[in-house]
């Protein structure tokens, strides 16, 4: 495994009855960057990264975080390497029992004896970054869909994890709020420098802030490179990911 | 064609076994981190207020209307035989060994059961559980232990209540509404009534605590299927308690008188 390696898929298979979803993943997430699996939906990425977490096992295969194959990990190990990740689910994923504050605070209370002074400070610190200082009173079933996930940002980066996994980030966002949180993934990693790990759908607006990326299609990774390398792939996948987005306007297409 | 009949029914059979071994799997592991440190006695708290302070309104209403019916029931009938002084007791044993224990556990099943269910089974449909164990937190600790304590907790106090106000509701009605000697009524009550009897009872209680926390957690903990799964979570966790409430009635009577 090379000394840049964050995460390192190896031979990865996955098949839910008879429906193979992964088949095969070799794919090595460089350190210190943002790597985006792109993949249609219902295409197994989602499954691909609650493997790199230990919410999934898979059939074969190995995954390296720090020199450890978390698959061969028991629950107390993996707790161990949990706790070096932090996760943005799809839909948040917020405790609604607690409020935005609690939310981001929980893993602080239960994983360190900081006082809740301490706890204070770093809870505002995060809510400032994702721009929500205001709101650390309001439950989590009164914000907006983009409000939610910029809190699950801010709770999946409180504890300062090496590596962030974000799951479909943007999806069921609309078009303006989907650029604040891409802008903010893009801030947040250039900041405090870690492992993002994202996978989406949402080709154009990944490739405005991935530094590399990976396509996924049949269980495989098909095409792997620079945002640039990978558009200009020969891959049949690839290029009709690239058909589907573009518009008539940019392509000077035919439907004037 | 045989094999293809032996199957179906076999299958289902197989199913319910599974089933069990399943739920019998995670009273293990709860049992497990019930002993773990660090002690999560503010979810505990917590879930004895909702098990138990919110369900004392429904117990009362339950337990009052039941002792008054089975003393109205048993008068008619005792009055054939000119002995309306055994009513009281027939209304104090059936409280204490029975009715009291058994209704609590169906009255808390319907309430705190089925809201179990579906709120562990929202959390399951929206990834919270998936977060809480991305935090390395284990969701059995979180979620499920706390609310067995509480349900092993607050379902003998509960039935307490209720055999205190079914026999007063008992006396009410056979001595203040029909009119039997209180003198009588009170001293058969006493007379037949053992400490152990109540004591089995609150026994019962207790464990009919358990079967429904777990049951009703272990509906909710494996939801699959979104809004629709989270409904049949919810009422497959309320039928399954109940009847296994039931069920597991007769046998620890059996055991027990």
């Amino acid at each position: 495994m090379k000394e840049n390696t964050a995460i390192g898929i190896k031979d990865l298979h996955k098949q839910f009855g008879d429906q193979k979803v992964l088949d095969g993943i070799n794919l090595d997430i460089e350190r210190g960057k943002i790597t985006v699996i792109i993949g249609k939906s219902g295409g197994g990425k989602s499954v691909l990264l609650k493997h790199l977490i230990g919410l999934v096992k898979p059939d074969k295969g190995e995954i390296w975080v720090d020199g450890l194959d978390i698959v061969k990990l028991n629950e107390k190990e993996l707790n161990e390497t949990r706790k070096k990740f932090g996760m943005l689910f799809q839909e948040a994923a917020l405790f609604d029992s607690m409020n935005v504050y609690d939310n981001v605070a929980f893993p602080l209370r239960e994983h360190t004896k900081l006082s809740e002074k301490a706890i204070e400070r770093a809870v505002e610190e995060k809510l400032k970054r994702v721009g929500l200082l205001a709101f650390g009173e309001k439950m989590s079933s009164e914000l907006s869909g983009g409000m939610r996930k910029r809190v699950g940002l801010a709770r999946a980066l409180i504890m300062d994890p090496d590596i962030v996994l974000f799951d479909e980030p943007t999806s069921a966002l609309d078009p303006v709020i989907s650029v604040t949180i891409e802008d903010l993934i893009r801030e947040t990693q250039t900041h405090f420098q870690k492992t993002y790990v994202v996978i989406s759908h949402d080709i154009l607006g990944m490739f405005r802030i991935a530094d590399k990326v990976a396509m996924l299609s049949n269980g495989r990774i098909v095409a792997e490179g620079s945002p640039n390398e990978v558009r200009r792939s020969n891959n049949e996948m690839v290029q009709e990911f690239m058909r589907a987005v573009k518009m008539p306007a940019l392509s000077g297409g035919n439907y004037a | 064609m045989f094999e293809n009949l032996l199957q179906r029914i076999i299958s289902p059979v197989e199913n319910i076994f599974r089933e069990f071994g399943s739920i019998g799997l995670m009273f293990y592991q709860s049992i497990y981190w019930m002993f773990r440190r660090p002690f999560k006695f503010d979810y505990i708290l917590k879930q004895m207020e909702f098990v138990g302070l919110n369900s004392v309104l429904v117990v009362v209403i339950t337990g009052v209307f039941t002792g008054m019916v089975l003393a109205l029931q048993s008068y008619h009938g005792f009055r054939k035989f000119g002995s309306e002084g055994l009513v009281g007791m027939t209304v104090a044993l059936s409280i204490t060994r029975e009715l009291g224990p058994v209704l609590t556990a169906l009255m808390v099943t319907g309430r705190a059961g089925s809201a179990m269910a579906a709120e562990l089974g929202t959390m399951r449909v929206t990834e919270q559980i998936d977060a809480l164990m991305v935090m390395a937190l284990n969701p059995i600790k979180y979620l499920v232990a706390p609310r067995i304590i509480a349900s092993f907790i607050m379902l003998p106090l509960l039935t307490i209540i209720a055999d205190f106000v079914g026999i007063v509701g008992g006396y009410i009605v056979g001595v203040k509404l029909l009119g039997i000697n209180e003198g009588a009524y009170i001293n058969k009550t006493i007379q037949y009534l053992d400490l152990d009897d109540i004591y089995n009872g609150l026994i019962k209680a207790a464990v009919f605590g358990v079967i429904l926390s777990v049951v009703s957690c272990y509906k909710g903990f494996y939801t699959s299927g979104g809004a629709e799964g989270v409904g049949r979570a919810t009422t497959e966790a309320v039928v399954v308690s109940s009847v296994s409430i039931l069920i597991s009635d007769y046998v620890l009577t059996s055991i027990m008188f």
